[in-house]
């Protein structure tokens, strides 16, 4: 096949795969958070309530698109196309299986966290762009918090690129052949773990919406399908975290030979959303000061040790993968 | 390859001249991040790729959004800007940028360019010459940083004792 069509079927088959997987979490996460609280949750339309989907999503497309009067208008809506923008950029570099990756970039690590990071104007700018001061609040907490947590996110990485020697992402994942990275670098994979969850601000961390002080936050004044893309960037945001944790220290697609590489890598890619979905239900939300603190003083000094002792550990057996 | 350079290279310019001259703080630093990310796609293009990542995830991802946090906290209206934006203050950097721009004209006229040495640039080897030859330089950066950021904390530490003490025995990790 030609390369061109090749790739862009690929990208094509991504992007509906995850759109719709979107679509499908936000049905998982109300009935796994409903199981885990002993209610039923949505169980009426459909089987299983499955059809609460199109419900949800015919709800939102009709209702009224409102733009504030007293918003920036250009940014207002220049907002909620960030998030889905880099979000989904986000997984070009992510490789589902050998050969089934849209752009095997050699500092794909790197695009990740460039793009994690240009995510956060998002929410910042819907915050500042509604002129409201509950939105300005979340986005005031939310370009703290993002722009504390990236920092370590970065570095609690260092230590899978030490011991891979690569940025590129595919390359990554074959070399965790012998072994997954989550063995020898246990403390990097809890501190991204952590960091990720803080960059997607989903609870414990969704400070910036915390809606029992600041009604929703960031996106308190928007409506109909731009409160949409914050829902489902939010969604693919959380897939994409669980992904890079999977893709990084979980072996991406490796596994047992009967199973098919995509199937593995999609299998341990939906254990951690649900994991995360567990944590929604399980932990309350920090107070913001302990947030901030918390990354400061435990997670950096962590984050920093683990990189130096890897970076040594290395240098001592003198066995660094070949570049 | 070389429209793609000129067109972004456009754009880095454009996105840089409405940093200086928007009125409006925010939108402002917006072309900023524009003109960052445009100098970003620059470097990928003749074979930069770390430092483009680099540029993406420390400018326009980390210190702009510092930026962006403080100008929310202050909220600047647009009136200041225009009130200081008249044109006489164009002349002094108008006739420096003119003379920057005949100089580069000047030093493009005579030489070849460098696209004969285009040649792609590893992370790896931007590691090894950061700690090898260029180690000192790299030392010095960090010690400057450090005296930053002692120095910040020092200013805050100051401020804390004497204006928010904390409840007693209410400390809270």
């Amino acid at each position: 096949m030609n390369p061109t069509v090749q790739t862009l079927l690929i990208t094509l088959v991504i992007l509906f795969t995850l759109l719709n997987f979107a679509g499908v979490l936000i049905w998982v996460e109300r009935r796994v958070l409903a199981l885990l609280q002993d209610r039923l949750g949505p169980n009426r339309a459909g089987p299983f309530g499955l059809f609460i989907i199109v419900a949800d999503i015919i709800k939102i497309f009709t209702k009224e698109d409102w733009v504030p009067p007293f918003a920036d208008r250009k940014l207002f809506i220049l907002a909620p196309a960030i998030i889905l923008f880099t979000v989904l950029l986000s997984f070009t570099v992510v490789p589902f299986a050998p050969g089934i990756v849209v752009l095997d970039l050699n500092v794909g690590l790197l695009f990740f966290l460039g793009l994690s990071s240009m995510g956060i104007y998002s929410t910042v700018l819907a915050g500042w762009a509604s002129n409201s001061k509950y939105a300005l609040i979340g986005g005031l907490r939310m370009s703290a918090q993002m722009f504390s947590y990236e920092v370590f996110m970065g570095l609690s990485l260092m230590g899978v690129v030490i011991l891979a020697g690569s940025l590129n992402l595919t390359q990554i994942v074959e070399v965790q052949r012998g072994m997954w990275f989550i063995i020898p670098q246990f403390l990097g994979f809890l501190i991204f773990m952590i960091a990720g969850l803080a960059e997607t601000h989903r609870m414990p961390f969704d400070l910036p919406e915390a809606e029992s002080e600041l009604v929703a936050g960031f996106h308190s004044e928007y409506s109909s399908m731009k409160f949409g893309m914050f829902f489902v960037g939010e969604y693919i945001g959380l897939t994409l975290i669980s992904a890079m944790i999977v893709t990084l220290f979980f072996g991406g697609w490796l596994g047992p030979a009967w199973l098919p590489a995509p199937i593995c890598f999609f299998l341990k890619t939906f254990a951690f959303i649900l994991f995360f979905i567990l944590l929604r239900a399980a932990l309350p939300r920090p107070r913001y000061d302990q947030l901030l603190s918390w990354g400061w003083k435990y997670l950096l000094p962590l984050a920093l040790i683990n990189l130096i002792v890897t970076g040594a550990i290395v240098l001592m057996t003198g066995n660094p993968q070949p570049n | 390859m070389n429209w793609m350079f000129y067109i972004v290279a456009a754009i880095t310019l454009i996105a840089t001249v409405r940093v200086i001259t928007h009125p409006n703080v925010v939108y402002a630093l917006l072309y900023f991040v524009v003109s960052l990310l445009s100098v970003a796609l620059i470097f990928y293009m003749i074979g930069a790729p770390f430092v483009a990542a680099l540029e993406v995830i420390i400018y326009a991802g980390a210190i702009l959004v510092l930026f962006l946090f403080v100008i929310m906290m202050l909220n600047f209206r647009e009136e200041h800007e225009t009130h200081w934006l008249r044109k006489r203050i164009w002349a002094g950097p108008g006739v420096l940028c003119a003379a920057l721009l005949a100089v580069t004209i000047a030093f493009i006229a005579q030489g070849p360019m460098v696209s004969g040495f285009y040649r792609t640039i590893e992370p790896s080897e931007v590691g090894n010459a950061l700690f090898g030859p260029y180690l000192i330089a790299v030392q010095l950066a960090a010690l400057l940083l450090l005296s930053g950021l002692v120095g910040s904390s020092h200013l805050r530490r100051h401020e804390r004792g004497s204006l928010l003490r904390k409840p007693e025995g209410g400390d809270s990790q």
